[in-house]
């Protein structure tokens, strides 16, 4: 029989906080974490809002040996990881070394390192391209980086299907705890606000170009004209709930099911697969719509994804059949860091019982037939969440996360 | 409990040289090598300035002139191995519905090519260091390497799980065994899965020069790429993309498939030990080819091949020979290992699938690819490497492997089917 698969420890680096705590009280207040940009000069550039994680000086958390051979991205994914560890009371050196597993999300790498490393190729020459590129803009790097500071020698894993990413990668961390690991990090980070990596993201076409930050990222609004990005995200201690019992660990929440399905190929006619995608997640927990009692929704931000979000929440849950709601309004998307978060503040709204506010949304086109959570938290008894992801080009994924029993 | 197989069904093959499986097959058998200097830009100037590439037109392979200015290269070879796996397993996916069908594709550096390039457009060849030209909506495509999955998927209409598993050179063996556990639990019944990279870039070569990882021997491309020789002098870059079919073994046999091989274990370990570096012991290495013959049900003395990382490093071939031994024990000396890397170099993440295709084809055929250029022996490596020839050999079960940056270690066992 399988063994349950719990949450033990949760590490934040976000725009809403850095730290868990500090996170989840921002999120309940409502403090946004967007605003102008400052990383770099964005004079020139239509985007000008962003989510950064403002108070995070990687000299105060890593050594400058560590911080010079990895990008941004790396920075705040072995931060978060040293808090999730500290969490859940995880010392890697008392545990069997093959049964501690790495399986992060990210969906575009080193950003800001390979921006620099390829300027100076093309402005200096290649005798300028640094020692580090090579292990600092690869997609593997952070998994790779926070096995080797922990000495974790199980499976190491990177799973990319852009803001989908963090749901997926806690599904395969799932898989690596059935098999022989006891304990896996997981969750994961993105940043890229850098120059090339906004002009990168603004190439979509789903950025909002709206100046103010408390109206620029406004899904479900009639408003709704696209999205903010951000950086950070989370790193998850998912554990096998016989480890978790066995060392008295502190549990936030279990993870019940996940599916992930892919839409059609555009212009074929076919449904998208969302729908599809938080039914098989249900199933696989083997609850039922009216078990779930919040759902985090992807929140894409624009009027045609918001519908589609819309249209398959009701009719999975009936028309206003559950409360919904995003908190990603105050941290913009964070990619595979964004979905990570998200279950992270799942598994704290389970917690505490309280449902954290979409902040900044006051005008719901009312063609989404869904009970979207306003600017207050909304305190009831909280059993089952429902996280919901969709990344760019068709990816969909779902997860159910119980609340941890009561001992 | 019974649990679900594996098997392999078709196999697409863009290799360095020509395409398609049959003359990568017949080039890595022949002992010939593809590596040269690069054509795919002016290396000039770089310590390293040969590569393994792709005799490529994209418009053989069914692709449109819009998908050849949109995608990048990994892409593009990732969409005519994909198109040669579905067309070689006779399975008709349209008949499928399409949510049991799923993708999963590894790549270590995604798009980055196509990254590199606009880059030098947008900022006219980084002179200006403020990018802020309107850029093409592809860009963001090239950004995040996924869209290699999901162009794989569109061309073969998956809707079920699709992912890109991206952990650097293992990655295409990370993902064929990622696509396997979604077989085997029941989240799709057919997978297409593979690997691609195309990382013969300026960027790419210039990042590999500045840690001396790629070999210099400029002036004889041909014989640069030399695992296991004691006169190797580093990895040559290589490029490509090989795809797989992989169906629940009952339903290949129920609807006549021929089975080309049994996926019957993987598994994957790290060395937490360095990023770029690798301990001589090879242990971590040695665990997961224990853990994936554990999962296969095999004996080591049932290993019949072993197709080798063999990168043409120092530190790699004595890694590996360690681990060989910690895992096979005597019987590592009697069993043949070869590294079909001397002649298609390293394309990074894509050569873990294209090893794996090699391994398939090995079964079918009873042949053991060779190790090309390997004329003088290297004492501290002391197994039987198939210098320069084929060889026939009965082959029931046979082992491959990689390694990689990050310290990622993984293996997958492959066996015929009769």
């Amino acid at each position: 029989m399988s063994d349950r698969t719990v949450f033990t420890g949760i590490g934040v680096v976000a725009p809403t906080g850095l730290g868990t705590e500090a996170h989840w009280e921002a999120v309940l207040a409502g403090k946004s974490g967007l605003d102008r940009i400052s990383r770099f000069d964005t004079d020139g550039y239509p985007v000008k809002v962003g989510g950064e994680v403002s108070d995070f000086a990687v000299g105060d958390h890593l050594s400058s040996r560590i911080s010079v051979q990895t990008d941004h991205w790396t920075h705040m994914g072995l931060v978060a990881a040293d808090l999730a560890l500290a969490d859940a009371g995880v010392t890697p050196s008392e545990m069997d070394e093959y049964e501690l597993a790495v399986i992060t999300a990210s969906s575009s790498g080193g950003t800001e390192f390979g921006q620099r490393e390829i300027e100076r190729l093309w402005s200096k020459g290649s005798d300028h391209v640094g020692v580090y590129q090579s292990v600092a803009w690869f997609y593997a790097a952070t998994t790779g980086q926070i096995s080797i500071r922990h000495g974790m020698r199980g499976p190491c894993g990177v799973v990319v299907s852009e803001q989908a990413g963090g749901l997926d990668a806690i599904a395969q961390a799932r898989r690596a705890l059935s098999e022989t690991s006891q304990v896996v990090v997981t969750g994961g980070t993105d940043a890229s606000l850098c120059p090339y990596g906004l002009v990168a993201q603004m190439s979509s076409g789903l950025l909002s170009t709206v100046d103010d930050p408390l109206r620029a990222y406004l899904p479900f609004d009639r408003n709704a004209n696209g999205h903010v990005p951000g950086e950070g995200g989370a790193i998850l201690i998912a554990e096998r709930g016989e480890s978790a019992a066995a060392r008295g660990a502190q549990v936030y929440g279990e993870l019940l099911g996940h599916a992930a399905t892919f839409d059609p190929v555009p212009g074929s006619g076919r449904p998208p697969a969302l729908k599809r995608a938080i039914e098989k997640a249900l199933a696989d927990a083997r609850v039922a719509p009216q078990d779930i009692d919040v759902v985090f929704a992807d929140a894409a931000g624009r009027p045609d994804a918001d519908l589609a979000e819309s249209a398959a929440l009701a009719a999975v849950f009936g028309p206003h059949g559950v409360s919904v709601t995003a908190p990603k309004t105050l941290t913009g998307r964070l990619y595979g860091g964004g979905s990570s978060l998200d279950v992270a503040t799942a598994l704290l709204a389970l917690r505490d019982g309280v449902i954290p506010p979409t902040v900044g949304v006051e005008d719901v086109d009312p063609r989404h037939r869904i009970d979207l959570v306003g600017d207050q938290p909304r305190e009831l008894p909280l059993r089952r969440a429902l996280v919901v992801a969709r990344g760019y080009g068709g990816f969909n994924a779902a997860v159910v996360l119980g609340a941890a029993q009561r001992r | 409990m019974t649990r679900r197989r594996v098997v392999v069904t078709g196999v697409g093959v863009m290799a360095p040289g020509r395409a398609g499986a049959a003359a990568f097959w017949e080039m890595i058998t022949q002992g010939r090598t593809a590596t040269r200097r690069i054509s795919l830009f002016d290396p000039q100037g770089l310590r390293s300035q040969i590569a393994a590439e792709c005799d490529f037109r994209p418009a053989r392979h069914g692709l449109t002139t819009d998908q050849v200015q949109r995608l990048d290269r990994a892409v593009l070879l990732a969409l005519a191995a994909a198109r040669e796996a579905v067309d070689s397993s006779g399975i008709d996916l349209d008949a499928l519905p399409p949510e049991q069908v799923g993708v999963t594709m590894g790549s270590a550096v995604g798009c980055t090519t196509g990254l590199e390039e606009q880059y030098v457009a947008l900022s006219d060849a980084g002179r200006r260091w403020l990018v802020d030209a309107v850029a093409p909506e592809f860009l963001y495509g090239h950004m995040v390497p996924s869209t290699i999955a999901c162009e794989v998927a569109y061309q073969v209409g998956a809707e079920g799980p699709v992912n890109l598993i991206s952990t650097g050179c293992t990655s295409g063996l990370d993902s064929v065994g990622h696509a396997v556990g979604l077989i085997a639990e029941g989240s799709a019944e057919v997978m297409v899965a593979g690997a691609s990279d195309a990382p013969i870039s300026p960027i790419t070569m210039a990042c590999f020069d500045a840690i001396k990882a790629t070999s210099p021997d400029n002036d004889d491309p041909e014989h640069a790429s030399r695992p296991f020789d004691l006169t190797r002098r580093g990895f040559v870059m290589g490029e490509g993309a090989a795809v797989f079919v992989l169906e629940e073994y009952e339903r290949a046999r129920a609807r006549g498939a021929v089975i080309l091989a049994e996926i019957a274990g993987f598994a994957s370990r790290s060395n937490a030990f360095h990023m770029t570096g690798l301990k001589p012991d090879g242990r971590e290495m040695a665990e997961a080819i224990r853990v994936a013959l554990d999962r296969a049900r095999l004996n080591p003395t049932d290993i019949d091949y072993i197709n080798a990382h063999g990168s043409g490093t120092k530190q790699n071939d004595r890694h590996e020979t360690a681990a060989f031994k910690a895992s096979l024990g005597e019987h590592a000396y009697r069993t043949p290992v070869s590294s079909i890397k001397s002649m298609v170099g390293h394309s990074l993440g894509a050569i873990g699938s294209i090893e794996i295709a090699a391994c398939v084809l090995a079964l079918t055929n009873d042949v053991v690819p060779p190790t090309a250029n390997l004329q003088v022996s290297d004492p501290q490596c002391d197994l039987d490497y198939v210098p320069l020839q084929a060889r026939e050999r009965k082959l029931d079960a046979v082992l491959t492997v990689g390694s990689g940056f990050g310290g990622f270690q993984s293996a997958m066992v492959l066996a015929g089917v009769s």
